[in-house]
């Protein structure tokens, strides 16, 4: 009888150690799994000891916010004054000083359209009337001339507003062209296919720097007698033609991955090419792609930097052109670092887009 | 019910009709007329290029052709691998930038690899520091372009470093100033010459081992430890021929002449910001290439592989990599021509590569299309090289299916 009897009253939980739960159980697992493990956080923390303090010192603790270039260089930290005295020239160079403002609102009514269009549940038809519309209304206010808004050259668009320009009217115009390409490529006509190829591959094989050159001194020479187009219109050309051999790669990878009974089916039905693309391919294409479709995005975004190199403004060129004033010659640095940071949270935005999308999309 | 089948005669003519239909519904004769008209308006749209540009070259009186290839190109070119002058001719000119951007783009896909490898290794480390460290990593220099990376590391040399009579002097020997970075150099010696012989001869013999190992192993199943002895030969044979003639120790550790070091080693900060730029830049999107490649091979290989008793070393080496590489292979491939592709950048900051080198004959010649013609044959040619070449290892690599 003594053998069966069990005790009844309830026995306490026993707890895991304390080196198994908490920050502790945390660090044991993460950071000291072994020695090798241990000796590279240990590595790594004394690489972080020395170098974050000092970042911060050199660009909080001794920085200069607002001085004249003269206080800078007696400062040890960093001269944030390069950016905040030259803060509109950098964002807006050559702009009308006090029309300004319009950028700032373009800029603005651009986010709120991109914040909209992020959500997936407002994505229809009307969205993409209201791009254009909203394009449309951004160039507009940009450009002037109505309700006493006094005129402004595109010539004299730089800075952010250049950027902003060029990639994005680069990529909606690049887009169509993208998709047309994709479907010569995959066309079964031999001469349409060929002519798709070489053209496809041609770009693809070239640097974007050789096509803004060809942009700068070789289209004033094609075009007929007394016929000029100006700069930023002719590097946008290049830049549309740039990314639209890219995008037609994408584009014809998610061709590819439709299975062919949905060609056949669409054909059985007796749709023409034309309404086979149009209603049964293309959007299943064209959302499969989506996610790479938005790396391209960011990389004609990081891209239109080059326009640097064939002389026009852009923000990079603002803020190198700040940098060759006398008084702020030598702080590159912190000038860069400013751009930079723009630069970075645009990408990182749309990177971030992109991975959510992908997620989402990922049925 | 049958004569719902059996047509009048009336309606046979009709079917007869729509049998050979107008050449606007039939497929084959329409694809015919959208190709003519296809070729037609490209040929139209050259014609009436290639027609303006006569006139306008005609009416500024540019020169057309390659006849400025054997002219005297009359520019220095501050850093090059062959012997140039101002006074040899613009396709000596052209060929030292095709040197630069070669040897840009050669140095830089190899630390690029090493360095991509290395940082998508680490992004999947059981190391929680190393893992976000690594992560960071490639997000802040993913997300910067290029050529504003090529800038601020310029910049930071044009700017933070001292003058030469002032070098920064790091290690002893090596100098880094803003006209250059300075490392000593062994000193020249016969015997270096014969260690390289050496090094060459090992490395075919460890090449002509492995092949025989392999076979054996096929054969009798026996291990033979290949990677150390190769590894000896490979480091052993020269440090013998080393030992052997003396141990040649001599450097030449660079010095201040007038404004400027001599001697050793080094290369010019445009050359250290170009190459730091591209390889920072790319090794970011090479790490997120190697880390999809190998979360792209399954968990269950990995404990296969441990199940039949292979070591962790055996298991990454033998099964994990080669299916890794099979993914990650194709993009590498495009990361490698983008680096080549982005040298062309060096133009902005004033390293002699080939686009620098035919700008500036451009500029002076005021051929044009000739010019970005070139650039673009060269750049083309690469791609294709690398390309062909890489598909090559690609199709060894493939997966082989029954």
């Amino acid at each position: 009888m003594e053998q069966t009897s069990i005790s009844l009253h309830t026995i306490e939980e026993v707890k895991p150690p304390v080196t198994s739960i908490g920050v502790i159980g945390w660090a044991r697992k993460n950071l000291f799994s072994n020695i090798l493990n241990s000796l590279l956080t240990i590595l790594i923390a004394y690489g972080l000891f020395r170098s974050v303090p000092t970042f911060i010192k050199w660009a909080f603790v001794n920085a200069v916010w607002w001085s004249d270039g003269q206080a800078c260089n007696q400062a040890s930290g960093a001269c944030w004054s390069i950016v905040t005295k030259n803060l509109r020239f950098i964002l807006f160079g050559f702009y009308p000083y006090e029309q300004q403002w319009r950028p700032v609102f373009a800029i603005v009514l651009l986010a709120a359209f991109v914040f909209f269009s992020s959500f997936r549940r407002n994505w229809n038809k009307y969205l993409l009337v209201a791009w254009i519309v909203g394009l449309t209304l951004i160039g507009l206010i940009m450009h002037g001339g109505f309700l006493g808004l006094p005129s402004v050259e595109t010539e004299q668009w730089s800075g952010i507003s250049l950027t902003l320009l060029l990639s994005i009217f680069g990529l909606s115009a690049a887009y169509p062209f993208g998709v047309i390409l994709a479907l010569g490529r995959r066309s079964r006509l031999p001469a349409i296919k060929t002519l798709c190829v070489v053209y496809i591959e041609l770009i693809r094989g070239v640097p974007l720097i050789s096509m803004l050159f060809m942009a700068s001194v070789m289209f004033p020479l094609f075009l007929p007698e007394g016929v000029t187009i100006n700069k930023i219109l002719r590097a946008q050309v290049a830049i549309i033609m740039f990314t639209a051999a890219y995008i037609a790669e994408v584009v014809r990878g998610g061709l590819q991955a439709i299975p062919r009974g949905q060609y056949e089916a669409a054909e059985t039905l007796g749709l023409n090419y034309y309404l086979k693309m149009r209603l049964i391919i293309l959007p299943q294409a064209l959302k499969t792609v989506i996610p790479p479709t938005v790396s391209i995005l960011i990389s004609a975004f990081k891209d239109t930097s080059l326009v640097v190199i064939i002389g026009l403004f852009d923000l990079l060129r603002t803020t190198h052109v700040t940098l060759s004033n006398p008084e702020w010659m030598g702080f590159s640095t912190e000038a860069y670092l400013f751009t930079a940071s723009i630069y970075f949270v645009g990408c990182f935005v749309m990177s971030n887009f992109s991975r959510r999308l992908e997620r989402e999309l990922k049925t | 019910m049958q004569s719902m089948f059996s047509g009048s005669a009336e309606d046979t003519t009709a079917f007869d009709r729509r049998q050979a239909p107008p050449f606007w519904r039939d497929p084959a004769k329409r694809a015919i007329v959208f190709q003519v008209v296809a070729l037609g308006l490209v040929f139209m749209l050259s014609y009436w290029i290639f027609t303006n540009t006569q006139a306008n070259l005609r009416k500024q009186a540019i020169a057309t052709g390659f006849g400025f290839f054997s002219k005297e190109a009359g520019f220095e070119i501050g850093e090059s691998l062959i012997s140039y002058s101002a006074a040899d001719t613009y396709a000596r000119a052209l060929f030292v930038g095709f040197l630069n951007t070669m040897k840009v783009a050669c140095t830089g896909v190899i630390l690029t690899i090493i360095l991509g490898v290395f940082v998508g290794i680490s992004r999947l480390s059981k190391n929680w520091l190393l893992a976000r460290l690594a992560a960071g990593y490639t997000e802040l220099l993913q997300n910067i372009p290029v050529l504003l990376q090529l800038f601020f590391w310029y910049g930071l040399f044009h700017t933070s470093l001292p003058g030469p009579r002032q070098s920064f002097n790091p290690l002893p020997g090596v100098f880094f100033n803003n006209r250059g970075f300075y490392f000593p150099l062994p000193e020249n010696h016969p015997a270096y010459r014969e260690m390289a012989i050496a090094l060459l001869a090992a490395c075919c013999a460890a090449y002509v081992l492995r092949r025989w190992a392999r076979a054996r192993q096929d054969k009798t199943g026996k291990i033979f430890p290949v990677v150390p002895v190769s590894l000896g030969a490979v480091i052993g044979l020269p440090f013998i021929l080393w030992l052997a003639s003396g141990m040649p120790a001599g450097l030449n550790i660079p010095h201040l002449v007038g404004f400027n070091y001599e001697g050793g080693f080094s290369f010019s900060p445009e050359f250290g910001a170009l190459l730091l730029g591209l390889v920072l830049y790319t090794s970011a999107f090479v790490a997120e290439i190697v880390r999809a490649g190998i979360q792209a091979v399954s968990k269950g290989q990995t404990e296969a592989a441990m199940s039949i008793g292979l070591k962790p070393g055996l298991v990454l080496s033998l099964v994990i990599l080669p299916q890794a590489l099979r993914v990650i292979i194709p993009p590498l491939t495009s990361q490698m021509l983008n680096l080549t592709k982005n040298s062309s950048l060096a133009v902005a900051i004033g390293y002699p590569d080939f686009v620098a080198v035919a700008n500036t004959t451009i500029n002076q010649t005021g051929q044009a299309i000739e010019g970005v013609a070139m650039i673009m044959v060269v750049y083309l040619f690469i791609s294709l090289v690398t390309s062909a070449l890489m598909n090559w290892y690609n199709k060894r690599r493939a997966l082989v299916e029954r």
